[in-house]
């Protein structure tokens, strides 16, 4: 074997173990073999339990052995980014706040995993309940970009992306409120769809902005991410959020690409700034091979695009504020060891003090005032009508185009500590990805090239609950490309 | 100077459901702490509220029976403020676009004697909404627990305009509510149990001015007794106030039942800003004339309606029916008699509000539980009628009817209570009484009609009771004469 295990696709684990010539606790073995290897620099997980990967791989092999593989997932290791519950786990959203809280049930999107028959692998680090863009928010510890390990891995999905680019996961679930799956994901150099918002129940995402907060797929290839997208997708009735819309077949519609004339819109907005050249110039060479293959590419305007950093970061603080209420110290989050007042009110004081971060208290401070009376209109209804403008101008540019190709990040991954002094330098490196949130449309990040050895995404944004597009525009371009076979030198 | 109260309450019912209103945990009462919970009730991270759609139906079913509008769209909103008994901080309620616009409630005054019927009086609603209920804390020497069975139970809020005046309308608005609820089976409203809970903004401002005083909210209003006890104590204390020339300012009090008074619980200036915003977990409720025609065809003959009905289509009297008409069971049971026999209606209904609901709440029996069907009440009328029985051994025969489910046929004859004489035995009877009571005799002839009766009850002695009064009146008086 020429390629380690831990980097195989999921085809190719599928060919081998079908075949007999691996099993899946041999590839659950490598993976946790490759962990230990690595995690000390990569630093991508809360935790882990090996011995409880290894029986969930155990079991799998049984099926195989009867005959009764449940599919694809069968027996791969998928991480878990440690904001999704999972009966009887640790569900940290790396926050010290719930360092001591064991989920009691599981999320819709693992009861699905479980269903699917796959290992579900530890519990990956992200920015303290997904606020941020380099995984330094987190309580527990700082994930590196395994491409340069001084480099963040951005966020928040930061673990979920450095363990898959890192050959510590075949693939790993992450979550994207402003960008958290495809932003990580195009700075690790691997692919990351966030879904349209509906798609994939959130039933178990502990909730940061309940109106934006889509679960989706991380993984080394598209076909990867279609394979997990097929697993989670789907109407919920736990969630009320979720849509009743059949799911297509997404590993088959990765192949369709050829079949259609494809239209793709350049928004002007998203080339206008971005700070590294190199960085646009590997967007560009993309943009030009689609060219090659007779594509049609027409330049539209997403007008209000200047107002969706703020417009963003009213409504999902406004959201959050009241989301993360509930960890006040009385019921199952952590009080605070210094207790000592004699109510409920020292409690929540004291508590949550000591048990949320910076970025947190400073987003929940910001959505509080939003939402306060004599505020309410001129920040959260305005952030409001601003949305509706948003999501009105993607619907102008998709009765014109079949998807918008565009930078995931103005910039590739920075330096651990670069930004974190500077919180608003810091929201502004999700200016690419969170109109697709407010409008709730599906995007994926795709390896497109690399800027100074730093991979760099191609972002493809699509009509709402067209993710076999996305799928099949970034699989043609993946298939003549080698990016999805390259890895970090760990 | 005179000086009025303006009153208007909030008046909070739990709607009787299975499920809890936005989780699959059971609803209920009397449990032990803590059993009636899932991730939903406790707020755990990653849960979300799922609508309940029998809570819906009940609402509207209340709305509608209430009189209110129900809008094509009602949408709910996060009520933002800390408390241990809120799982999640925030209340799960309806802001601005509730689910019942408008509507009245038909009230009852009591009238000047209980005979009487009271003056009928519409109160206007501003708004019915639906939210969760929320958790119980319980205070110890050293600590506080939180039981959160109640969280999550379906609430609603029934908000009236400030249109009443006194204690007494409070309590007759209260007290046509309640019924109104359990005759819809919308809730029990079990004020013990915490199923209807009232809060009652009071104000007071001289007679003729147009402005409303400064507003005190008065909460722990634990029963009916205690909205009108406790509204009655606040309009006198305002009044006084007022009199004695000190401003009212807004703040919350409370009633202390144990006391007899009110005590003031927070001025205005702590008032929480509740940060109400659209809840992003849940979808706007869309409503259309098929739903609510579907509940509206749901909806059981209010008690006001049954009350005239009854008085219209069987001339009952007030006695009779402010009895019944509480009692929507028993109004079926009286009903269910009634219609076979309205002649007789009047006779059934005494039986049922006097003999039926004593021996039932002397023999603790449940009226579904006990023997006696609208069949026995028929059986015991016709007797009477035919004058098988006088009215004074129908009572006993009903008693015995209760005890053995025999219908009154069957008593009369098992215990002989036929009478066994004619006609002539009783005009023998009569003259008899008329020789051995001389001094009666001519009393009554010199115009003293009570005078008869005396000599009534000789004949009804003589015939062990089994004459029928009816027939011995006339005969008297015809003898005397």
């Amino acid at each position: 074997m020429s390629e380690a295990l831990y980097y195989k696709t999921i085809g190719e684990l599928n060919g081998l173990m079908d075949s007999g010539e691996i099993s899946s606790v041999e590839l659950m073995q490598s993976v946790v073999d490759r962990t230990q290897s690595v995690e000390e620099r990569v630093c991508a997980f809360n935790s882990f339990d090996a011995e409880g990967a290894l029986a969930q791989a155990a079991e799998s092999d049984k099926r195989r052995a009867a005959g009764e593989t449940r599919g694809p997932l069968d027996g791969i290791p998928v991480g878990i980014k440690d904001v999704l519950a999972v009966k009887d786990q640790p569900l940290t959203c790396s926050s010290k706040i719930l360092a001591d809280f064991i989920s009691p049930y599981d999320a819709t999107c693992i009861q699905n995993l479980k269903q699917a028959g796959a290992i579900l692998w530890g519990r990956l680090n992200m920015d303290e309940f997904a606020m941020g863009s380099s995984t330094e928010n987190s309580s527990t510890k700082t994930t590196s970009n395994p491409w340069n390990l001084d480099c963040v891995p951005g966020g928040s999905s930061g673990g979920s992306a450095a363990a898959v680019a890192a050959g510590e996961a075949i693939v790993s679930l992450g979550s994207d409120t402003g960008g958290s799956i495809r932003q990580p994901a195009s700075h690790c150099g691997i692919v990351g769809l966030k879904p349209t918002y509906g798609r994939v129940s959130r039933y178990g995402l502990a909730a940061f902005a309940s109106s934006l907060d889509q679960v989706g797929p991380m993984g080394r290839n598209v076909a990867d991410v279609a394979h997990l997208l097929q697993a989670i997708s789907g109407h919920d009735r736990r969630d009320s959020t979720s849509f009743k819309i059949d799911v297509p077949d997404f590993a088959a519609a990765i192949e369709s690409f050829p079949g259609k004339q494809w239209t793709f819109g350049l928004p002007k907005e998203y080339f206008e700034n971005a700070e590294s050249a190199a960085s646009l110039k590997a967007v560009e060479e993309a943009i030009e091979f689609y060219k090659g293959l007779g594509c049609a590419f027409k330049e539209i305007s997403l007008p209000h695009t200047e107002y969706a950093v703020a417009t963003y970061y009213i409504v999902a603080t406004a959201e959050a504020s009241s989301n993360l209420a509930r960890y006040d110290g009385i019921r199952y989050t952590r009080r605070a060891e210094s207790f000592d007042g004699k109510d409920s009110v020292d409690i929540y004081h004291q508590s949550r003090a000591e048990g949320f971060g910076e970025e947190v208290k400073r987003r929940v401070i910001l959505g509080t005032y939003v939402l306060s009376s004599g505020y309410y209109d001129a920040y959260y209804l305005k952030a409001q009508k601003a949305r509706t403008l948003i999501r009105q101008d993607f619907e102008n540019a998709f009765a014109e185009v079949d998807a918008i190709l565009a930078p995931t990040s103005p910039n590739p991954a920075f330096k651990k500590g670069a930004l974190t002094e500077d919180p608003l330098s810091m929201y502004l490196s999700d200016i690419y990805t969170i109109s697709a949130n407010l409008a709730g449309i599906p995007g994926m990040s795709l390896p497109c090239g690399y800027s100074d050895g730093l991979p760099v995404g191609l972002q493809i944004l699509g009509k709402p609950f067209h993710e076999t597009d996305l799928l099949s525009i970034g699989h043609t371009f993946e298939a003549a490309h080698e990016y999805s076979r390259e890895h970090p030198d760990l | 100077m005179e000086y009025e109260a303006v009153i208007g309450l909030e008046v909070h019912v739990q709607i009787k459901t299975e499920s809890k209103l936005f989780s699959g945990s059971r609803a209920g009462y009397g449990y032990e702490p803590n059993e009636l919970v899932d991730p939903v009730v406790m707020g755990l991270p990653g849960s979300l509220p799922v609508m309940n759609k029998a809570a819906l139906d009940g609402i509207i079913k209340a709305g509608l029976a209430l009189n209110c509008i129900i809008p094509d769209q009602c949408k709910w909103d996060r009520k933002n403020y800390f408390y241990p008994d809120s799982p999640n901080n925030y209340q799960i309620t309806q802001y601005d676009q509730p689910i019942c616009d408008g509507g009245y409630v038909e009230i009852e005054l009591e009238g000047e004697t209980r005979a009487v019927m009271g003056e009928h009086k519409k109160i206007k609603l501003t708004r019915i909404h639906l939210e969760n209920d929320v958790g119980k804390l319980n205070h110890f020497a050293e600590d506080s627990l939180v039981d959160y069975n109640r969280a999550f139970t379906p609430l609603m809020e029934i908000v009236s305009e400030p249109e009443m005046h006194s204690g007494a309308e409070a309590f007759a608005f209260l007290t046509a509510i309640r019924q109104t609820m359990i005759y819809c089976g919308v809730s029990d409203c079990d004020m013990e149990k915490g199923q209807m809970r009232a809060d009652a903004n009071i104000s007071v401002r001289p007679v003729g001015q147009k402005e409303l005083g400064a507003k005190i909210e008065l909460k722990n209003l634990n029963s009916i007794t205690g909205v009108k006890n406790g509204i009655e104590y606040e309009i006198k204390r305002q009044t006084q106030e007022l009199k004695k020339g000190r401003a009212i300012t807004q703040a919350t009090w409370r009633w202390d039942a144990d006391q007899g008074r009110t005590e003031l619980m927070r001025e205005k200036e702590d008032a929480h800003d509740y940060r109400y915003f659209p809840d992003p977990d849940l979808m706007p409720v869309l409503i259309d004339d098929e739903w609510r025609n579907r509940i509206r065809a749901e909806l059981p003959e209010l008690p006001f309606d049954k009350q005239r009905r009854f008085v219209e289509e069987y001339g009952l009297p007030y006695t009779i029916t402010s009895v019944l008409v509480p009692d929507q069971e028993l109004s079926a049971f009286f009903e269910s008699a009634a219609k076979e026999s309205p002649k007789q209606a009047q006779a059934i209904g005494n039986y049922v509000t006097n003999d039926l609901l004593r021996e039932l709440s002397e023999q603790e029996v449940a009226l579904d539980d006990c023997q006696i069907t609208p069949e026995h009440l028929l059986s015991l009328v016709n007797s009477v009628e035919k004058g098988v029985i006088t009215k004074q051994i129908a009572k006993d025969v009903f008693i015995e009817m209760f005890n053995t489910g025999e219908l009154a046929d069957a008593v009369i004859e098992r215990k002989g209570l036929k009478p066994d004489f004619d006609e002539d035995q009783v005009k023998v009877w009569c003259q008899e009484a008329i020789d051995e009571n001389p001094r009666p005799v001519e009393d009554f002839k010199s115009g003293n009609e009570k005078a008869l009766n005396a000599l009534l009850g000789q004949v009804m002695k003589k015939s062990r009771g089994k004459a029928n009064p009816q027939t011995v009146n006339p005969l008297l008086r015809s003898m005397i004469s």
